[in-house]
């Protein structure tokens, strides 16, 4: 592969995805109507602020229809060291956005030689989604959920989007994807700013454990196999994911509430 | 009809090349050395700004000495080039030397077609799983290629700096010997060179993915005090 150079007039700048238009590496959405594909999809995601910063979660479930085609899904990831993104949506193209975002947030740093703000970050997310909307008029829809940490503004913050590229700042939590609902409301119930981090991923547990409970295509925790939900806080010392034999305990405990209640 | 003069292939190749050679001798030195961990990247550069060395990809560092706005431009060239090939293929077929040779072919493509070439000299060093496959490539302003095995230098009085390294260098220096090793070397026996003077990374094998690390001058100060 030869040297990306480009003259001062013609240059992409820090962009990446500007740069893969230029090298014609970039893919189109495609034409023609695909309302009825069945391609996985990944369902529900969280995200709250707590005192110190943010915690995210996402069940790890992808459906095609009926079936479940994936039991191990990570839909909630790390973007770089202060933020994660979190996907609801087509699995496809919310994976591909999810590379091409962290990419992009490398390349930037890179290319700069500084970190993008977090407010730049959730904006170029944003730019990502509404490049996306025609294949979301094809029913390929993607809405991620954004969180980080502002190491200017020393607190949490978190974004949630629509298809069209809308980007809208929550104070306290946000929740995408079918189970969204459900999870949203165990967090509108349980969550208050003061929370600590034990309290806050308590929340996001009970959260996801509710959505599985009533939405068919949110995945509980499994421990037969041992899979749990990816469950991540995002606070000044960056990003950090709860073990999954902590969360093996929380859901224990949960379960065996939600036996003697009934 | 006037007809231009004659100049031979031989002079045209010996003038840009001595043009380049001016440019570069102008401005300051680096140093790239091995060492326990990783590769140590060290310029002397009053700029805390304007860098000299600089992260491509994981394992992958460059540094450019010689015109700013040149090196610079090349370096994000190989940003780029990196990047895409990441996302195109993965993150394993990334690799310094199919790096080193783009660079070579560019610089020699601009060395022998462009009005002027460019004056800088360019390092591109991997730093490898184990210290056997570190791997050093120099590159000069013609698109000539080193392969390099225990040290780097770049510009300047390059023959005195290589002695005095020579004489300091050895297999498995730990940090603060490899720094204090490269900074005497680039110093030379009349100054000293302090933190300030200085700008230092390193690609170390423990950092996690991304191996390059710029070192603050307070930890660049402890290490140069041993």
């Amino acid at each position: 592969m030869s040297m990306p150079f480009f003259v001062p007039g013609d240059d992409p700048g820090a962009s990446f995805p500007e740069l893969l238009k230029r090298v014609g590496l970039h893919t189109e959405a495609p034409l023609g109507a695909m309302t009825d594909l069945s391609v996985p999809h990944a369902t529900t995601c969280v995200a709250l602020r707590y005192l110190d910063g943010v915690v995210m979660a996402g069940d790890r479930r992808a459906t095609s229809g009926n079936l479940i085609s994936h039991r191990t899904m990570e839909k909630v990831v790390q973007a770089d060291r202060f933020s994660g993104v979190a996907i609801a949506g087509t699995a496809g193209p919310a994976m591909e956005m999810i590379k091409l975002f962290q990419l992009q947030l490398e390349h930037y740093e890179k290319v700069e030689g500084t970190f993008l703000s977090l407010e730049g970050k959730a904006n170029q997310l944003s730019m990502m989604v509404r490049g996306n909307l025609p294949a979301a008029m094809q029913g390929m829809v993607v809405v991620p959920l954004f969180a980080g940490y502002d190491l200017r503004r020393e607190t949490g913050r978190l974004w949630a989007y629509d298809v069209t590229g809308g980007r809208y700042e929550e104070h306290e939590f946000v929740a995408t994807g079918s189970g969204s609902l459900h999870a949203g409301m165990v967090i509108k119930l349980g969550h208050n700013p003061q929370l600590d981090r034990d309290e806050a991923v308590e929340l996001a547990c009970r959260a996801l454990w509710e959505a599985a409970d009533a939405d068919s295509a949110t995945g509980g925790p499994d421990a037969l196999r041992g899979i749990y939900p990816v469950i991540a806080t995002i606070t000044s010392d960056g990003w950090q994911r709860i073990s999954d034999t902590d969360l093996a305990a929380r859901y224990v405990a949960i379960a065996e509430e939600m036996r003697l209640r009934t | 009809m006037s007809q231009p003069f004659y100049v031979a292939p031989e002079q045209v190749m010996k003038d840009r090349a001595d043009y380049a050679r001016k440019g570069i001798a102008r401005g300051r030195a680096a140093v790239a050395l091995r060492y326990a961990d990783g590769i140590a990247l060290v310029a002397e550069n009053p700029s805390n700004t304007l860098r000299k060395v600089s992260e491509i990809y994981d394992r992958i560092a460059f540094a450019g000495i010689g015109k700013y706005n040149e090196y610079d431009q090349l370096r994000v060239a190989g940003v780029r080039a990196a990047d895409l090939k990441g996302y195109q293929y993965s993150r394993d077929d990334v690799d310094a030397r199919s790096l080193a040779n783009s660079y070579a072919q560019m610089l020699g493509q601009i060395f022998t077609h462009e009005m002027k070439p460019m004056e800088v000299e360019i390092l591109v060093a991997e730093v490898a799983h184990d210290s056997t496959g570190d791997q050093l490539f120099h590159i000069l302003y013609d698109g000539t290629v080193f392969d390099e095995k225990r040290f780097s230098v770049l510009g300047g009085d390059t023959d005195a700096m290589s002695t005095r390294l020579n004489e300091s260098w050895s297999e498995g220096l730990d940090l603060g010997a490899a720094l204090r090793a490269a900074v005497a070397a680039l110093a030379g026996p009349e100054r000293t060179l302090t933190a300030d003077d200085l700008e230092i990374a390193v690609l170390s094998r423990t950092n996690g993915r991304r191996c390059f690390k710029r070192l603050a001058d307070a930890d660049v100060a402890v290490h140069l005090a041993g």
